[in-house]
Order: C-alpha cells, then structure tokens, then sequence
C-alpha cells in the first residue's frame, strides 16, 4: 500500500514533532520535553478527534508550509498564524478537511507564538523512552530528533485519508471553501496572551527566603522581558537585578517545569518543556503550572509580571484549566461518536 | 517545610513536584541512601507519582496534580510513603558492586582544560592523569542531560573550581572535572568545568538497553588510551 504521507516544502523557523512529553526517564537525566503549550496541543487533537498522547508539529513564530498528499484532516490551535490555502485564510481552531494535494501555508504568528497542527491519526514517527517528542540537544525523538527541513517526508496513519473523511462526516454545522471544508463552529484560544503583558502565577521558591527584602520585592512587584536568547529549555528574563544573600554554593538537585532559577550572574531562568532534570542555581519561584501554556505563548521581547499565588491555588487553577478542556474536549467526542 | 521525623525535610516545589532534602552538603553516605531509597519508591508504582529523580543529597517526585486521589495532600502522602520505605529498611545491593571502566584518551586536542588545570593545580599534566586513573570513583547521580552522570571519588589533589567561563561547546564524550567530581558529557553541550579527556564509548544511545552507560551506584575506573587506540574504539 501506497504510504500516507506529508511533505515539507519549507520548514518554518523551528517546527518539530511533539507529543505530551518524555515522562518516568528524568532518572537517566532524560528531559521531559512536550508541547510547550499543552492545552492548544491537547485541543488540536481533539478537534481531528485523536487522543491526547497523539503528536502533532510545533510551530514557532513562523510556521512551514507543507504538501498534503492525501486528504487530511487537520486542525490549527494556539497562536494565531497568517495561514492559508490556495489563498483562502484557514480557520483556526476548528477542524478543517485539506482535499488531496492541498498546500498548508502557514505564515508568520499575528499573536502568540506557538501553533500546533494536528493531523487525524497523529504523525507516525518512532516512539523513544515512550514519547515521540523531539529533543534536538541530544537528537533524538520525533523526526531523526531534529526540527523539520525543507524536503521532509513525514508519515501519515495509513487509515489517516478514509478516517479524515469519515470523521469530517460526522460533524455538525459544516461549510464548504476552495480547496476545503471546515466547520461554522470553533473552540476558543485558551492560551493567547491579550494586551502587552501577560501576568503569570508563581509560588515562592524554596530559596526565596535567601534574596534580600528589595529583590523579593522586585521579583513579584516589577515587569520582566523575555530575552531574544529564550528557546525550549529555558527563559531568561531581563528585569531588575536580584540579590541572594550570603548562602554558598547549592548542591545540584532536581528541577520541574516553570522553575525559575536567579544564578549569582544576575541571570533570571525560567525552566521551560526542555528543561534539564537537576540543576544547582538557587530557586526564586516555580511558575504555576496552569499559567506555562500561556506563557509558552510570548515570543522574545514580550513582557510579564509574577503575580503570588499559594500552592493550593496553583493546583485549583490546574484543577479548574483541565475541567473546562475536558468540557470542551467531550462536546467535540460527541460529535465524532454520533 | 515540615521537618521530618528522621532526617529529612520536605516541601513542595511548584504545584506538581515535592521535594525531600536528607543533607544540604555532600556526603557520600547520604547519597547512598538517597539513590537507593528512589530505588524503593519506584517499586512501591505509585500511581499518580511519573517521575522519581534522587540527586546528590535530594529526592523530587514529580506528579500530575489533576490525578491527585481527592482530598490527598501530596506533601504528607510522600512524607508517609518515604518513612514506609525507609522503616522497611532499604536494600543494600546485593554482590558485587556494578562497575564500569572507561577509556579515556587525555591528549590536550581532547582535554583543552589539561594545561590550565596544571597550572592551577600545581601538578603537571602527567601527574592529573596518573591520579585521575588511580581512585576508584563512584557515580553520584545521573542530570542535566539525558545519561549525563556526576561522578564522585576524584583525588582531593584535583580539585578545581568550575570555569569562569563556561565553554560554550563541550564535545560529546568530554570528561570534566570540578567540584570534587568528575562528569562525562553525553552530547556536544554547553558546560562550566575543566575537560581534561575524552572517552570514545556512547555515553547515551536509545537504540541499546539500557539506553545509560552510568547508573547510580556504579563505581568507575577511568583508563588512559592512546590516540589511536580512541580512533579504533570511536563509534561516533
């Protein structure tokens, strides 16, 4: 059988295969990786009606434009993209059936930074330590573990072209275009930041106590800037200077996701999807984890305040972020159970 | 931070990770101790708990707090699960010692740290590697990069502080010493410690199992090699 398959025609700036993450292998120093904007991945999925664990491409700030050799069906969710087909705007955030031979271009980001596309029976790449999530560092996961190039094949799910079709059948409210057919319905953005700053939730670090009374002050009171040497791993952050009193050197111990490290150098780091698993710079903060999609969200030069928040609350929030996708997410099954 | 009854603090770290600090300085008993109590956790296959990672002197287990059992707080439940673990008593390996050796060619192409360490050292370069390859040295804990180890037991005659400068390209393979310890680079990364030599042996491969060439516990012998005996056994 003929494979089912996706080619790359241009790249985009830094577009890679990602799933839920690499999790249970941070024992082995093996980075969790991941969507860095797990909520618009998750939606994305379910709009084409996978799971969860599927993997779809990371697009960042400008994404690639690629050559659907069989129908697909495909859904765009995050930030929102200057994307079209044949010259028609594609709609995001809702599921859009490609007819074969469409070309998917998707342009420069108007808002947010990462988009996820997502293809009906996931991209099929070999899964590594239980993830198909890409690390570029150490090269593997995803796609040979490295960002798309011009040139790419990627494999589709063989059943991918009938499935498409099938389940595009089954939806409610839907309209014919040039080139394809979506829904009148969409979900909305969870994840786009809105106005110029956003504000991210972050609990005390467990070396916050050791920063003088004005640093302590700075870090919650002031505004930050992302800096343009910020990728998967990390954020730094210009912004007021901080100061950790007298305490000596730490030992290496682990790191989470949204850890924000201060080093003596005056650097400010916050742990992002590709973050190392143990690290010895005193720890200012730890980013809610339910505000890390958001602000995955913010390109370099974007700017944000930490706003307090206790760790119960940090986990309500969670709580709270993943009942209203599951809300979503179930109405969509329905539709694709129907 | 709750102190706990016998010899550990813990904490949470963010909304999904708790934290259990048995010292804050190195100990090579300590780190025993640790290593093989994550060892007993990861048997205990708690469901909601995904990742179990001990360090130098700390433990962290990472959670999904969406799949907390309701009303569990999570500090206290793994404050109860480490003091179930440590009362049942934590197995010591049993025979001997898993042990590794690894080549190491020191010329100064693959150790571009060598001279300055001499210098700073007071030791010529000979003299680092004679004591580099003489102690039995032991792997502390695996971090920072996928199959990444730091390694304890160096010659206190070697120690050495970090770089001022990291490098910002460390070869892959590198062997690095600071702090007491020694560490091997997986990949060609950025790094902040002297790199003395290079091994030829994959440090982290997915396609062999197990994936690390180090695990905790593990004690290591560094080897010196000639130039041409690394080419012959590069399989990079």
């Amino acid at each position: 059988m003929h494979a089912v398959t996706l080619r790359v025609l241009r790249p985009g700036l830094h577009t890679t295969v990602q799933d839920l993450g690499r999790h249970g292998s941070q024992h082995l120093g093996v980075v969790p990786c991941g969507a860095m904007d797990a909520v618009a991945h998750r939606m994305a999925n379910a709009l084409v009606g996978n799971g969860a664990d599927a993997a779809a491409l990371e697009c960042t700030v400008i994404g690639p434009e690629l050559l659907f050799e069989q129908a697909a069906l495909v859904a765009l969710c995050g930030a929102a993209f200057e994307a079209t087909i044949a010259g028609a705007a594609l709609p995001q955030n809702r599921p859009v059936l490609l007819a074969a031979g469409a070309r998917l271009r998707i342009g420069r980001t108007l808002r947010g930074a990462r988009g996820y596309l997502a293809v009906t029976g996931g991209i099929c790449v070999p899964a590594v330590l239980g993830s198909r999530s890409t690390y570029v560092p150490a090269a593997f996961g995803g796609l040979e573990g490295r960002a798309l190039r011009a040139g790419d094949t990627l494999t589709l799910d063989a059943a991918a072209p009938a499935l498409s079709a099938a389940r595009f059948s089954r939806l409610e409210n839907t309209r014919t275009a040039a080139g394809f057919a979506s829904t009148a319905w969409q979900v909305s953005a969870m994840t786009l930041p809105r106005g110029d700053s956003i504000s991210v939730r972050a609990m005390e670090g467990r070396h916050y106590a050791q920063f003088d009374a004005a640093s302590r002050r700075a870090f919650f009171g002031e505004s930050w800037r992302i800096s343009q040497d910020s990728n998967r791993m990390g954020y730094r952050l210009a912004g007021p200077a901080l100061v950790r009193r007298g305490a000596g050197d730490l030992l290496s111990e682990p790191t989470c996701l949204g850890t924000v490290q201060a080093p003596s150098d005056g650097s400010v780091i916050v742990l992002m999807a590709d973050h190392q698993t143990t690290g010895g710079y005193p720890k200012i903060a730890e980013v809610a984890g339910a505000d890390v999609p958001l602000l995955s969200q913010v390109a370099p030069g974007g700017m944000l305040r930490f706003e307090r928040c206790s760790v119960e609350a940090a986990r309500e929030a969670l709580r709270r972020q993943h009942a209203t996708i599951d809300t979503i997410v179930n109405s969509i099954n329905l539709q694709y159970r129907s | 931070m709750a102190a706990a009854r016998s010899g550990f603090s813990i904490f949470a770290i963010g909304d999904s990770a708790v934290l259990a600090e048995f010292g804050t300085s190195l100990d090579l008993d300590v780190n025993s101790r640790v290593q093989r109590l994550a060892q007993a956790v990861r048997a205990k296959d708690v469901p909601w708990i995904y990742d179990i990672v001990p360090a130098l002197g700390s433990l962290a287990l990472h959670f999904d707090p969406v799949r907390l059992p309701a009303g569990l707080d999570p500090v206290s439940a793994i404050e109860d699960l480490l003091q179930d673990c440590l009362r049942s008593g934590l197995r010591t390996p049993r025979g001997s010692v898993p042990s590794v050796e690894i080549p190491v060619c020191y010329d100064a192409e693959f150790g571009p740290d060598l001279a300055e360490a001499a210098g700073l050292l007071k030791l010529s370069v000979e003299a680092i590697v004679r004591r580099h390859v003489a102690s039995v040295h032991r792997v502390l804990m695996m971090g920072f990069a996928p199959g990444q180890p730091y390694i304890g037991g160096l010659d206190a005659k070697l120690a050495l502080p970090r770089r001022a400068t990291p490098r910002t390209r460390v070869a892959a393979g590198s062997i690095a010493i600071a702090n007491a310890q020694t560490a091997v680079y997986p990949f060609e990364i950025s790094g902040g410690w002297n790199v003395i030599g290079r091994t030829p042996l994959r440090v982290f491969d997915v396609t062999r199992e197990p994936a690390a060439l180090f695990a905790p516990g593990m004690q290591v012998r560094f080897v010196a090699i000639t130039r041409a005996e690394f080419e012959r056994r590069c399989t990079r």
